[in-house]
């Protein structure tokens, strides 16, 4: 059906080619530490902000799966010679207990406060679970979790297959880069299927959905899965980045930075959540290089007016602006054609 | 020898210490077109639930067929599957979307993606939707609402119809050609429909199952149940004509 | 003997405690189904009010039980009027602006107190039983809480401010037609949460170093107990504390702390995936 595309728009080829061409040749001509650090987080922005924009899941916990990832890489890079297999379990391990606890939800037909209080807890429960591994009693094979004092060390990325070749500086920023070219193409992909449609009318109507005949919870289990497998890459790429993984990916700090992030950016697009977090991001890196102005009291009180006066974030804003002037110049070009062709044929009735 | 389509077995639904439905046997065939009508409480709307799954929190007893599936303790979804469309008491359509959508949403469920389409074409011109197509439905009149959920309940081409109060809130000429839709409706599948409306019940010449306090007072043709001096009674008090 | 003992405080304590921290809140989300995740910085604010004053030579009861309430309610009304009374009806919105006012507080206060952990010591010293050393303010803290808790109840029961509170727990229309204007309502009550959550700042205050972050723990304790609580104010926050204090303890005493503390959260999880509408949606429900 064309012009029925459950509010997807056509892919932005044009710009994502720029982007593209952006990402992959910074590089050449700047440092990538801190772009690299960037795209982390607009990949974990992303993740968020596909399951809750798109499916309405909103999730006060989704660092845990973001912590989860840096968590099960370090681990399994001590214990495994090759990264290969670590990066795909640091994917799948956040991926299969987001499913556990999603299909617990979803199928007990938690929603809304109550699905946050629940995320949150998980959240809660890594984070002072972690803290307390010190000592050497908590070891997973070769990985001692280290308590509240995380772990270093670790192997980090190399190339698959070859581990003497390690992935670090610009390459490791490559490798993220490309990431989240990639991630950003699986959700267009995502969103324009029958499933992101389906997922789109669930958050629409989840009752009426049902009555439909889909089941639910099954949908919503899915899109959380995958929402926490592109989070767990997240992190997992932020352990390499850090070379240290410590419980603080699991704080009540992380999980509010990357809610916001979306929404300060926009619910409902893709774009949004990533400038949301290069856009936050940035400005909490500057605002950290000084002591004057205290970096959460900036953040809440953006947070605070976006909520109060663009509460669907920036992009829509910005969307729903070219629209009315789109509008407005369409009438104005209407009324213009009219009195161009009464002026053209003056024996008309007057 | 026309199957039955929907057929309760003694069926009683309580809710921690009210009976709602009480011990009620009911069965409807292929292409029957049955009214529910009833004073509020009467049990209707909890009736209605249980052969849709969406009871929760009930304590039942008694047998809920649907297409000879034993369905009493299904799940919604799995109910719906077997042929089952449902418009709802407060119209419930996907606001933010448009038309088209909510109707390929519903068509999609069943059919694949090109099917689908056609589906939905064919719906649309059905029930002349053409003009408000592309609309958001949360931007339309209750009215045209309406007729965009009954057109979400056809686009799964259902076995079987479940309408309830479709005539609420509606004009007097969107209800006369509510009333064709209902009868085209009929034509494919079994509908029960629950209204209020006794002019709008009339008008569908169904048969009638009119319930009161949980249980089936009386089942009939439409002017047999409606000059009944019990259901006079029950509904209009003795005073009535 | 001794040891049941101590173990009995230490299971009341930890309930008291979570009722401390979460009155506030409860009041707030029961009756205007507002989650003010603020809540945590509004007893750390609480905290500071009366450290500042007891460092000023103000008497410490004085600065805890009157002072802390009354300058975090003064807080908490003008976040009302500025920020939460826009947001009525929007929950998640709600959580998201409190969420900011939370950073911004915390912000607010290193900027003007510092990173410093601020203390004062308790003013009831400690007592023995058999031989354990137990802390005495710990009792103070659970009387005032029982009698916080009692206070509650009463005006919510028995005085028209509570009628009319428990009015607008239902709905704006039952308030307007009692005569009273709803958005006033919601402005006193929930000035009267943060005064509450000011009261139980400045209480716990001689208990540990206060530093600009403690809001988070606080919070996040108290979130999961109102939630799961449910609905009800006083009857939900006492069940849930209950639960989470008895099963906390018992099973600090039997391992560590730290398991204990995720047996907490473990359970609190349970309970909401039994009980979605928390406790009082289920149990107790028509109670304050």
């Amino acid at each position: 059906m064309t012009g029925s595309d459950f509010g997807a728009g056509r892919m932005p080829w044009i710009w994502f080619a720029v982007a593209a061409v952006a990402l992959l040749g910074l590089p050449l001509v700047a440092r990538t530490d801190t772009p690299a650090l960037l795209a982390i987080w607009c990949l974990f922005a992303l993740s968020l902000g596909l399951m809750w924009g798109y499916a309405g899941i909103l999730s006060f916990g989704h660092a845990a799966y973001y912590g989860l990832g840096a968590y099960t890489f370090a681990v399994a890079s001590f214990n495994i010679p090759d990264t290969t297999v670590p990066l795909l379990l640091a994917i799948a391990v956040p991926a299969v207990v987001a499913a556990v606890i999603g299909a617990m939800m979803f199928y007990g037909r938690i929603s809304d406060v109550y699905l946050g209080v629940i995320t949150l807890v998980v959240t809660l429960i890594l984070n002072r679970f972690m803290n307390a591994t010190a000592g050497d009693a908590y070891r997973i094979g070769n990985a001692r979790l280290g308590g509240f004092n995380g772990m270093p060390a670790f192997p980090t990325l190399n190339v698959p297959g070859d581990p003497a070749a390690a992935i670090y500086g610009d390459g490791l920023y490559y490798v993220i880069a490309v990431s989240l070219l990639l991630a950003y193409l699986l959700a267009r992909w995502i969103l324009t299927s029958d499933f992101g449609r389906i997922l789109i009318g669930i958050r629409e109507n989840e009752q009426r959905m049902e009555l439909l005949g889909y089941n639910v919870p099954a949908y919503k289990t899915a899109i959380f899965t995958i929402s926490a497998g592109m989070a767990g890459l997240a992190g997992c790429f932020f352990a390499n980045y850090a070379e240290i993984v410590t419980p603080g990916v699991f704080s009540l700090g992380q999980t509010a930075e990357v809610l916001i992030w979306v929404i300060v950016g926009g619910l409902g697009t893709l774009i949004g959540p990533i400038l949301g977090a290069v856009v936050l991001g940035v400005l909490k890196l500057e605002l950290g290089r000084q002591q004057l102005i205290d970096n959460s009291l900036v953040l809440g009180a953006i947070l605070i007016l976006v909520v109060l006066f663009i509460p669907n974030g920036f992009v829509p804003f910005f969307m729903q602006w070219r629209r009315r002037l789109a509008r407005m110049q369409a009438q104005r070009r209407r009324v213009g054609g009219v009195r161009r062709r009464r002026l053209a044929m003056p024996d008309a009735e007057a | 020898m026309s199957e039955t389509v929907v057929e309760t077995q003694d069926l009683s639904v309580r809710f921690g210490g009210v009976l709602a439905v009480n011990s009620v046997s009911f069965s409807l065939r292929e292409r029957e077109l049955r009214c529910l009508i009833g004073p509020n409480g009467a049990g209707k709307s909890t009736f209605f639930k249980s052969v849709t799954g969406q009871l929760r929190g009930a304590q039942t007893s008694g047998r809920v067929l649907v297409v000879g599936e034993d369905v009493t303790t299904w799940r919604t979804h799995h109910i719906i599957r077997l042929g089952v469309g449902v418009k709802t008491q407060v119209p419930s359509v996907m606001n933010g979307l448009t038309v088209l959508e909510n109707l390929w949403l519903s068509a999609r469920r069943t059919l694949g993606h090109a099917e689908a389409e056609a589906v939905v074409d064919e719906v649309v011109s059905e029930l002349r939707l053409q003009g408000l197509a592309r609309h958001r439905v949360g931007e339309l009149a209750h009215g045209q609402r309406q007729l965009v959920e009954i057109g979400i309940v056809l686009a799964a081409k259902p076995r079987l119809v479940l309408l309830d109060e479709p005539a609420a809130g509606i004009t007097s000429t969107e209800m006369e050609r509510l009333v064709a839709i209902i009868k085209r409706i009929n034509q494919a599948a079994a509908v029960i429909v629950v209204d209020h409306d006794m002019h709008f019940v009339r008008m569908l010449e169904g048969r009638i199952t009119v319930f009161h306090q949980g249980a089936v007072l009386v089942e009939g043709a439409a002017d047999t149940v409606l000059s009944d001096a019990r259901v006079r009674e029950v509904y209009l008090g003795n005073r009535a004509r | 003997m001794d040891y049941a003992a101590v173990v009995v405080l230490d299971i009341v304590y930890l309930i008291a405690f979570l009722v401390l921290i979460s009155a506030g809140l409860a009041v707030v989300f029961g009756m205007m189904r507002v989650i003010n995740l603020a809540h945590g910085e509004f007893v750390m604010l609480g905290g500071y009010a009366t450290i500042s004053c007891a460092n000023h030579g103000i008497n410490i009861y004085l600065a805890m039980l009157v002072i802390a309430p009354i300058v975090v309610g003064v807080i908490g009304l003008v976040v009302e009027r500025l920020i939460v009374r826009f947001l009525y009806g929007r929950m998640i919105d709600t959580m998201l602006a409190t969420w900011g006012l939370s950073l911004l507080l915390i912000g607010l206060v290193t900027l003007i107190f510092g990173n410093t952990a601020m203390s004062i010591p308790a003013p009831i010293s400690g007592y023995a039983i058999g031989r354990f050393q137990m802390g005495g303010y710990n009792l103070f803290i659970i009387a005032i809480t029982a009698l916080m808790v009692f206070a509650l109840w009463m005006v919510l029961r028995y005085t028209r401010v509570g009628l009319i509170a428990r009015g607008a727990m239902q709905s704006p229309e039952v308030v307007a037609s009692l005569g009273y204007n709803p958005s006033t309502v919601y402005m006193l009550t929930f000035t009267a949460g943060a005064a509450l959550s000011g009261l139980a700042g400045g209480i716990l205050a001689p208990l540990t170093g206060l530093l600009p972050s403690v809001g988070g723990i606080y919070i996040a304790q108290a979130f999961i107990t109102v939630i799961t609580g449910g609905a009800a104010v006083i009857a939900g926050t006492l069940t849930a504390a209950a639960l989470f204090g008895t099963v906390d303890q018992l099973v600090a005493f039997a391992s560590t702390p730290v398991i204990g503390e995720l047996a907490l959260l473990i359970l609190a999880i349970v309970l909401l995936r039994l009980m979605p509408q928390g406790i009082t949606g289920r149990f107790f429900r028509n109670s304050t």
